[in-house]
């Protein structure tokens, strides 16, 4: 796991539940075989409706029509990010559609679960109301050693809530990783 | 030490004699459910992270039960009905309920109760957000992804932090015109749909004991809709008798200390309550019926884990018996169980079934159908513009198919008598 990333920001309000990050007809494809995985990063976000996508402005897809993944690699979001159903495949989607860590001011706690135990983004909680500031397509920086977050672009850096105890499995790349790591797997 | 029901539980699957809300426990886990959009890439991470020819940790436990995409055309649903049953035979698994076998159940987390499977003081994980139905007897269950469930499938084992307790106490007697599912949206009106975000929401008082256990699942079913980890009812002589019809397996009963510590306690008095429903697009959007009346609806459905039930259908048929729906309305048993008693239980000298076709309701065979959209060909889903009277759990944007319509989410009482009206409207109007 690198100590950086860096990428653009695409920013949603609250309440994002997985049905909006993955709708249910979807949910078919495997998510093993590597053409149809990559169906899952063209449909990331698509529930989103098209006034919310990509605040403030909205009407911003995620991922443009006919592509498979997006250019946005930072989730900006309000409170309650990943609410609803415990689809596994809304992270994954996420992952696939190329993002790396999502920036809310909290989360439901299936979906928190999953990002971390399956590796798939890193799920970074603030105080800061971060959806009222930041701009979709601001350039940001997460610095994982320090638990910060620094818009480039307007230059200004908050702070991230630690991961405290799930550090460990986020560090290790999931909870597989993890649990061999810390010799859990053979009792 | 004073614990709440869910740490005992807890307690006693950590092999301790108290945890602490906010401490990270190891849980042996009881029973292991899953369906079949979550079992086959749960499977897949199985045998990735523990190799070839790596056992199941113990096949009594896993309960397979295909529910979600089950009367579709769709190739990759029909397909992921095939990798379940590939996994169960390879694995030996005796609890797959197979579909189109009489092994087929439906619905998951009605199927768990009427299967016998539901056990007081056990702990259930499952792949599905409503496994926390199963709280209604007294017991731990949860939602998790496919890599937890694959992990539980290898090792019989997960990380859970225990959740703070909040209690909802409903006193009085429940008059005819309110549901479980009224209690329900009050409660989520009045808490958000993040109000119990990693937290147990334990339900008590004489309106939710004088419940039967269809509808204790209802409240229980709806914990996740305010984000909660678990929905817990302590079981009483009502839940041992519905276990004991089903099943011979042994239980313990736990409930919760005098002087246990709650994060927060809210009281009610039912006969203080409304028929309520909540308005798109979220389950905490509640208003009372008679508030949004005049709101026209397209479309009614009954059905799902939290509305499809028999209890759910007598109640729909009180406000049915000789009357026509005028707009669509879509029933959808959650069981084959639910589906038989449909032609079995008596309302007024005549069959719920042949109230509902008499009203001029569509029948359904059992599965999650529209609850969740689904393929294009799925049973009820919605088009366009719709405006759903639904009695499904979830109304967050495109949640029931289209992604211009709503959803409102009320109790079969109001679901029913809207679709006589066509618009929203207060079952008092049919019930006086």
């Amino acid at each position: 796991m690198e100590s950086i990333i860096q990428g653009k920001a695409y920013v949603l309000g609250k309440n994002i539940d997985t049905d909006q990050i993955i709708p249910a007809e979807h949910l078919v494809y495997s998510l093993s075989d590597p053409e149809e995985v990559k169906l899952y990063g063209k449909y990331a976000l698509s529930g989103v409706p098209a006034a919310e996508a990509g605040l403030p402005e909205g009407n911003r897809p995620f991922v443009e029509e006919g592509k498979f993944e997006s250019e946005y690699s930072i989730i900006i979001a309000g409170p309650n990010f990943g609410c609803g159903s415990s689809r596994e495949h809304a992270p994954f989607s996420l992952q696939v559609a190329g993002a790396r860590a999502i920036v809310a001011e909290s989360y439901a706690r299936i979906f928190y679960r999953n990002c971390v135990d399956g590796g798939f983004v890193i799920p970074y909680e603030t105080a800061e109301q971060l959806s009222k500031t930041v701009l979709t397509g601001d350039e940001l920086r997460i610095d994982i050693e320090n638990s910060s977050v620094t818009n480039l672009t307007q230059n200004v850096t908050y702070t991230l809530k630690p991961l405290g105890d799930v550090y460990k499995i986020v560090m290790a790349g999931g909870i597989f990783a993890y649990a061999r790591q810390e010799n859990l797997m053979n009792s | 030490m004073v614990q709440t029901i869910t740490q005992k539980i807890l307690a006693k699957a950590a092999n301790r004699k108290f945890v602490e809300a906010g401490e990270n426990v190891w849980l042996n886990v009881d029973i292991l459910l899953t369906h079949d959009v979550c079992g086959p890439p749960t499977f897949d991470i199985f045998r990735e992270k523990f190799g070839p020819g790596a056992k199941v940790w113990d096949p009594e436990k896993v309960v397979i039960l295909p529910d979600h995409y089950i009367f579709t055309e769709n190739e990759h649903a029909r397909r992921n009905i095939d990798l379940l049953r590939q996994f169960a035979e390879e694995h030996d698994l005796p609890n797959h309920h197979d579909v189109g076998t009489d092994r087929y159940k439906g619905v998951c987390h009605v199927a768990l109760a009427q299967e016998g499977y539901n056990l007081p003081g056990t702990v259930l994980f499952g792949t599905d957000s409503h496994t926390c139905t199963s709280g209604a007897f007294g017991m731990f269950g949860t939602g998790i992804g496919n890599t937890d469930a694959a992990f539980i499938l290898g090792t019989g084992k997960i990380w859970e932090k225990v959740p703070e307790s909040m209690k909802f106490i409903f006193e009085g007697e429940m008059p005819d015109y309110l549901a479980a599912k009224d209690l329900i949206l009050q409660i989520l009106g009045d808490i958000g749909t993040d109000g119990a975000t990693y937290r147990a929401m334990e339900f008590d008082g004489s309106a939710v004991y004088s419940l039967p256990m269809e509808e204790r699942m209802t409240l229980t079913n709806m914990a996740i809709e305010a984000g909660g980890m678990n929905g817990i009812i302590a079981a009483d002589s009502v839940t041992e008798a519905y276990v004991k019809e089903r099943t011979e397996k042994t239980y313990e009963i736990l409930e919760s200390d005098p002087g246990a510590e709650y994060h927060s306690t809210y009281r009610y008095k039912v006969e203080a309550l409304e028929p309520v429903v909540a308005m798109p697009h979220s389950p905490d959007n509640r208003a009372t019926v008679r508030s949004v009346q005049d709101t026209r609806i397209t479309k009614s459905y009954i059905g799902s884990c939290t509305g499809g039930k028999l209890s759910d259908f007598v109640m729909a048929a009180r406000i049915l018996k000789g009357n026509k729906v005028s707009v669509p309305t879509n029933i959808v048993p959650a069981t084959v169980e639910a589906a038989q008693s449909l032609e079995t239980e008596q309302f007024d000298g005549h069959s719920i079934r042949k109230i509902f076709e008499d009203a001029g309701c569509a029948i359904a065979p059992p599965s999650c159908a529209a609850c969740l959209g689904g393929p294009s060909d799925t049973f009820g889903r919605s088009e366009n513009n719709d405006l759903v009277v639904s009695t499904t759990n979830r109304n967050f944007p495109g949640r029931m198919g289209s992604k211009k319509a709503g959803v409102c989410l009320a109790s079969p009482l109001t679901a029913a008598a809207s679709a006589i009206t066509g618009k929203l409207t207060d079952p008092r109007e049919f019930l006086s």
